[in-house]
Order: structure tokens, then C-alpha cells, then sequence
């Protein structure tokens, strides 16, 4: 290659290039948002969610009905990790005053998204306004979307762990009813019995559960028990025995083989699939995917609520709700359209309960005679009395630390690493440790 | 990497004259060139400088994620660091990561680039084989190693049983044995990263000049002085480079540990920067997480100094 001298620079006229390229630029990176609006003529509704799992896809379905019915709305909705990376994320966004318009949490996270700086705050004339009423809701869910008298929650639904069992292997294991539906147990020694039955057939597991998540067992079958976690400034209340009674069914049934030692989501829910458990104890938004799965092979599987180990059938859940992330200033067009998609949603839950499991929290459907028949809902429709939300402290709640936390010492029971002595031990050293921590919210 | 351009010899001098008279043009010259590192350094100190300057400031306040008013507390955070068993525990861990990972990552770096270097018709492929993992992305790696780490039915459990090594009834725990599950990590890590040193290495190889080995040969070194007297010492340049990047790098371990354990079983993986990211974004303390990230900071600094001051001091 031949080196030609390049001719001296004509200074000026690159840097005047140069200058005017960056504004150029400049002009075009701040354009951006506005240029596509007024092009489309369009209200840009921006919408972040949580709903990676399978009823992620009913939500999408439901979004494209919204879409072809309001041609003048743009909604434009994005999903985050289920969890943590999702309430980083809007936490963040919130903080800027730039996160989406609306979203959606859990009723339990409320507390721990400090409202009063991070969202705003909703009217009750604006819901009206669009067409709800606050009588449309279940009023303990309705209560909790408050904070310091101040609504901030549109609750779309109630979702809760319940119990799905394989028709075909528990009608071997003889312990279906006659019209197929499992049978009633009482007390942990009637339902490992029915557990053991199952397990003869299987080979392999009674029951398939997500040893990840302990804490929905835990919370549930404390709470059967009437148990009650309060926690105070720097102290709280944990009914020791009670606890105790709570964990070690997990180590009983792990240590019997009942349930698997290690077994994650995606285990969870194929171990039931494939047969090596007959029943499976995970939230009823996996329905999506069993069904998908009986499409595909075939598959005869129903679900109920979760056993009654303590005199009742109460069920670890929570309610995912809509919230308007704080904004450093709204446009009424936005707000008003946010709003009618949230009315929307409600309005059309039916689907939401029907194609993801959940008990749509919009009374009118629910208590549609169209809902009333819907099957397999039905048969755990008794999920939505015995719910039981997570303890009231900024910690806690779906995904929450307290979660993780009782999880991860949970994991080690079903592993059979920890005695649920210790578990209680180490559970109770954590929470101590998470109370010390300067409360962000407070 | 320098590359010389000789001007022929016998070449008039033509490039003479005008260089006479350049120095003034030149100067000017030089200011154009500011315009193009300001894109770069425009970046580089909006998103490296002024994040860390506003860190430090962060880490003497309560700053929280909830934006709350901020207040200056001093040196609370930096004291509650130093007594914050949790951190410290999630420090040792790091350096447990840094101690299994870094050898493995360097000795066999320099065995794959040796094998590499001597394979004549294979080279090409043994290259692209021992580097191709290296571009793929942390989440699809992982991905992959969590299905292959398996209890039940993963890949590496199969294969175990199949060849008799293990029991169908009691399947070996990887990620979720605290025991396991660090070195667990290390083989990803190592099958992940190692083509990054492999590739550094390989190149140092081959700048090595043939006649060097063919001197030694004809004084009757074997293969085995060669590489003890000639090849590893010509290459003590590139190993003090790969060892403190890699160093650097385990040192900041996150992503794996992230998504392979979350930090578990029971906190036995659980490294300072998921720490950092608890207290920050969990708990929502920024100044606690800042003054914890400069922890770190410091930490890597010291490091990375001694490790060059002994490498330096070999080399004169």
C-alpha cells in the first residue's frame, strides 16, 4: 500500500461537519419519543409486568383484544423476570420518575414500594370514572390496596398455592371419590397416607413440590394453625411450636421419599408430567402449562385446594394488582388511557381466570353464573376465603427477602440437610437479621 | 500489538521535505483529534467517572433506592462494613472463587494454547473448539450447565450412572450441595472463560522465533528443557498479563453465581458483588452498597498492585 500524503486538513469545514453532525444527532436522540407519537396520533400506554410464567401468554392474548378494540391507544407492554429482577427494575424506574405508566405487583409488595415516593397515588372518582365501582371487589383484598388511606391498587386477581393430581395414577392408588375428584383428608397422617398410596403406584414420588419455594408450604400450614408472625421495631412474634409443626411435614415427606429432596420449578412441574408424582402443590397459574401439556399427550389431571393438615384448608397467596409508578409529571391523555386499560382488564378477566387459573378479583365475573361452571376453577374456588396474605412488614411478601430467605433454609429441610429444629433456628436468625436492617419505607 | 512499516531502502526521501514544514500544521492537527476521543471519553465519564465520584459521596448517606431525602451520616456505613459478618462471608467466598478458578484458568490455558501451537492439521479446528465458548452469553451458559448439573436425569448424573459410578437411588448434588456447588461453579467458569487466556497465550507462542528452539535442539535440549528454559520464561510477560485480568475477573464474580445458585445452597455461594446487589437493590440502601462496593474496590486495588510489584521485581 502506498502511503499518499493526505492534503492539510480544510479545518474549518470539518469542524463545522462535525458540529453539525452532533446536533444533528442530538436533535434526532431527543425527538424520538414525541416524533413517533404525534406520527401515529396515537396515547402511548406503556405497561411493565411480572408475568413470566405461562399466564404471561394469557395476558398477551388479552392485550391484542385490547389493542384491535382501541385503535387509539398504543399499548406497548414488557415483561421482567418474575421476582426480584422485575420489582428492581420498577423500584429503579420509579425513582427516575420514568417508569412505565402502569404495572403490575403484588397486593403484599405494596408496602415494600414505599408509595408515597415511588407511586402514585390513584382517585377513587378516576376508577369510576372508567367504569368501576369500588363494591366490584372482594373487600379484604379491596382493604389491603390502601396505604396510609391512600388507594394505590386495582386488584386484578387472587392466585394461591393449591393442590393438581393426576386422575389417572390416583384412581389406581384408589384415592379418588366416586365422581373422581381426590379424596378429603384430614390431619398430615391422613395425607401422607394418601401420599404413600400414591407412591407405590408411582415408583418414584407421592407428591411433586418446588423445594425452592418453602415458604408458600410453610406460610400455609402455619397459618392453618392459626399461627401469626408480628413483627415489631426491633423484635417479633413467631409461635415456635407451631412453626415447628409447619416445617416438619417437609422433612417427613422428603425423608419418606413422599416428595422429592431437590427439585426446582421446571422439575416441579414435569415430575408431575411425566408421571414420577401423582399429585403436585404449586400455584394454580401452572394450569397453563399442564393444559398445554394435555393438548399435546394427553393428560387427565384436575386440582383442588391444598391439604387440610390443621383443621382447615387455608392457602399461602396474594393478588396481583395494577399500580401507576410514580411519574415526575403525567399527561392527562396517558393517565386517562392507563386507567381504561386497567377497567379494560378488569372488565374482561374472565379469560384471565379461564386461561391462567387465577379468581379474577372483579366480582361481576366471578360471580357470573359463565364463571360459576368454569371447570376445573370451580373446584378450588373455596381458594379465595382461604388465602392468606404475607405478614405485614416491609420485608415480606412475593419474592420478597423474607421469602428468599425462609426458602433457602426450607430447601436445606427438604434436602434433608437441616432438622426443621434447626431450620426454625436459622429462620428466626435471619428474620432478626432482616429487622435490624434501617427500614427503607418507614 | 506494534507493527513496523520499514520505508524501503533506496526510496527517495520524498517524505522528507514536507515534514519540515509540518510541526505548526501538526499542532493544529492535534486538536481535531480531541473531537474523536470525545465521544469516548464524553461516555466514559458519564457512566464510569461520575458513577464512581457520586458512589463515594453515596457511601457517607443514607441514600435510598426509595428516593427519601438524603442525609450525611458519615462514616456509619463504612463502620457497619467492617462489622457486617454477612460481607466479609461473601468476601471469603469471592476469594474461595478467586483461589479454585484462577489456576486452572491459567495452567490450562497455557496446556490448550502448547497443544494448540504443535497441531499442525487440527489447529484451526482445536482453535475455534477451545474459544467458541467464550462468546456465548453468561445466561445461555449457565442455562446450559444448570440442566447438565441436574440431579435427576441431568447430563453429567447420566453419564455417572451409566458408567457405574453412581447409584440411581442417591444422584450427586452439584449446585445444591454446599459442598459441591463452588467448584460446581469453577468448571463452568473455567470451560466458559478459559478461551479468552487461551488466546492470549497462543498468540505469545507464536511470536516466539523458530531458531531459538532450533539452537537448543542442535546443543541437544529435549522437548521437555525447551519448554522449561525457553517457552515458559519467553512467555512470563503474557502469564503476569493473564494472571492479573484473570485475577480482576474472579475477583468480580457475579453473573454465574447469580444464576446458577442465587447465592446458595445456604449462602455457601454467595459472592461480595450479590451482596452489594442485595443491600442496594433489595434492601434499597444505595450508601450502604456503595460504601460496600468500595470495600471491594480497594480490595481488587491491592491485589492487583501487589501481584504486579512481584512480577516486576521477577522481570528485572
Amino acid at each position: 500500500m502506498t502511503n499518499n500524503p493526505s492534503p492539510p486538513p480544510g479545518l474549518l469545514s470539518r469542524r463545522t461537519l462535525l458540529s453539525g453532525a452532533t446536533l444533528a444527532a442530538g436533535a434526532g436522540l431527543s425527538g424520538c419519543g414525541s416524533l413517533t407519537d404525534s406520527l401515529s396520533g396515537k396515547t402511548q400506554v406503556r405497561q411493565w409486568n411480572l408475568l413470566a410464567g405461562a399466564d404471561g401468554a394469557v395476558m398477551t392474548q388479552m392485550h391484542d383484544q385490547f389493542a384491535a378494540e382501541h385503535p387509539d391507544i398504543e399499548l406497548q407492554a414488557t415483561t421482567f423476570g418474575w421476582g426480584t429482577p422485575f420489582y428492581t427494575r420498577l423500584v429503579m424506574g420509579a425513582s427516575g420518575g420514568n417508569a412505565a405508566d402502569i404495572a403490575t405487583i403484588h397486593v403484599s409488595r405494596l408496602q415494600s414500594l414505599s408509595p408515597d415516593t415511588l407511586l402514585s397515588p390513584i382517585e377513587i372518582d378516576e376508577i369510576v370514572e372508567a367504569g368501576l365501582d369500588p363494591e366490584d371487589f372482594p373487600a379484604d383484598v379491596w382493604d389491603k390496596c390502601f396505604y396510609e388511606d391512600k388507594l394505590y391498587c386495582i386488584p386484578i386477581d387472587t392466585h394461591a398455592l393449591v393442590n393438581y393430581y393426576n386422575r389417572t395414577i390416583c384412581e389406581q392408588a384408589g384415592v379418588l371419590a366416586p365422581d373422581r375428584t381426590l379424596l378429603e383428608t384430614h390431619g398430615v397422617e391422613e395425607y401422607l397416607d394418601l401420599l404413600r398410596a400414591v407412591k407405590d403406584v408411582t415408583g418414584e414420588y407421592g407428591t411433586s413440590l418446588d423445594t425452592f419455594a418453602g415458604w408458600r408450604q410453610f406460610w400455609a400450614w402455619y397459618r392453618q394453625q392459626d399461627g401469626e408472625w408480628i413483627f415489631h421495631e426491633d423484635d417479633f412474634e413467631l409461635d415456635d411450636d407451631k412453626a415447628l409443626a409447619a416445617i416438619e411435614p417437609m422433612y417427613r415427606m422428603a425423608e419418606e421419599g413422599l416428595c422429592p429432596t431437590i427439585s426446582d420449578g421446571g422439575q416441579t412441574a414435569a415430575n408431575f408430567e411425566n408421571g414420577a408424582a401423582g399429585l403436585v402443590q404449586v400455584g394454580n397459574w401452572e394450569i397453563v402449562r399442564f393444559r398445554a401439556f394435555n393438548e399435546a399427550q394427553g393428560f387427565d389431571f384436575s386440582m383442588t385446594e391444598i391439604p387440610d393438615f390443621y383443621g382447615n384448608r387455608r392457602t399461602q397467596g396474594d393478588s396481583h394488582a395494577y399500580v401507576l409508578p410514580y411519574h415526575n409529571s403525567w399527561n392527562p391523555d396517558v393517565r386517562k388511557a392507563t386507567i381504561e386499560y386497567a377497567a379494560w382488564m378488569l372488565r374482561h378477566s374472565f379469560d384471565w381466570g379461564a386461561g391462567g387459573g387465577h379468581t379474577p378479583a372483579y366480582l361481576p365475573v366471578t360471580e357470573s353464573e359463565e364463571y360459576q361452571s368454569l371447570e376445573p376453577n370451580a373446584e378450588y374456588s373455596g381458594v379465595v376465603e382461604n388465602v392468606q396474605f404475607d405478614p405485614e412488614v416491609w420485608f415480606a411478601g412475593s419474592a420478597a427477602r423474607i421469602y428468599d430467605e425462609v426458602g433457602a433454609v426450607l430447601q436445606q429441610v427438604y434436602a434433608l440437610a437441616m432438622t426443621p429444629e434447626e431450620a426454625l433456628a436459622l429462620i428466626k436468625e435471619r428474620a432478626h437479621a432482616l429487622l435490624a436492617l434501617p427500614n427503607p419505607v418507614d | 500489538m506494534t507493527t513496523d512499516t520499514k520505508t524501503p531502502e533506496g526510496a527517495p526521501p520524498e517524505g522528507a521535505p514536507p515534514r519540515m514544514s509540518a510541526p505548526p500544521s501538526q499542532k493544529r492537527r492535534s486538536w481535531t483529534g480531541l473531537w474523536f476521543v470525545l465521544p469516548f471519553t464524553a461516555v466514559y465519564a458519564l457512566f464510569l467517572v461520575w458513577p464512581t465520584l457520586l458512589g463515594l459521596y453515596y457511601s457517607f448517606t443514607d441514600k435510598s433506592l426509595t428516593g427519601r431525602p438524603v442525609e450525611w451520616i458519615g462514616l456509619d456505613n463504612w463502620a457497619e462494613t467492617l462489622g457486617d459478618e454477612r460481607a466479609w462471608d461473601a468476601l471469603w467466598n469471592t476469594a474461595v472463587f478467586t483461589l479454585y478458578s484462577t489456576p486452572p484458568l491459567v495452567i490450562l490455558a497455557i496446556v490448550l494454547a502448547l497443544l494448540v501451537n504443535r497441531a499442525r492439521r487440527m489447529g484451526w479446528f482445536l482453535r475455534m473448539a477451545f474459544f467458541a465458548p467464550f462468546v456465548i452469553p453468561v445466561s445461555v451458559v449457565t442455562m446450559i450447565w444448570i440442566w447438565m448439573y441436574q440431579p435427576d436425569g441431568g447430563l453429567i448424573n447420566h453419564y455417572l450412572q451409566m458408567l457405574g459410578f453412581q447409584s440411581a437411588e442417591t444422584p450427586t448434588l452439584w449446585l445444591q450441595d454446599e459442598g459441591r456447588a463452588m467448584w460446581s461453579v469453577v468448571v463452568t467458569t473455567v470451560w466458559w472463560t478459559i478461551g479468552f487466556n487461551f488466546l492470549l497465550f497462543l498468540a505469545a507462542l507464536q511470536t516466539i522465533p523458530k531458531d531459538v528452539y532450533e539452537a537448543s535442539s542442535i546443543d541437544g535440549a529435549g522437548s521437555w528443557r525447551q519448554l522449561r528454559h525457553i517457552t515458559l520464561p519467553l512467555l512470563k510477560r503474557t502469564t503476569a498479563l493473564v494472571i492479573v485480568l484473570q485475577l480482576i475477573a474472579s475477583l468480580r464474580i457475579f453473573d454465574q453465581m447469580y444464576l446458577m445458585t442465587a447465592g446458595g445452597p445456604n449462602r455457601a455461594t454467595e459472592v461480595a458483588i450479590h451482596y452489594i446487589y442485595i443491600a442496594g437493590f433489595e434492601g434499597y440502601r444505595i450508601g450502604y452498597a456503595s460504601a460496600l462496593s468500595y470495600v471491594l474496590f480497594v480490595l481488587i486495588l491491592i491485589v492487583s498492585i501487589v501481584q504486579f510489584r512481584l512480577f516486576s521485581r521477577k522481570e528485572d
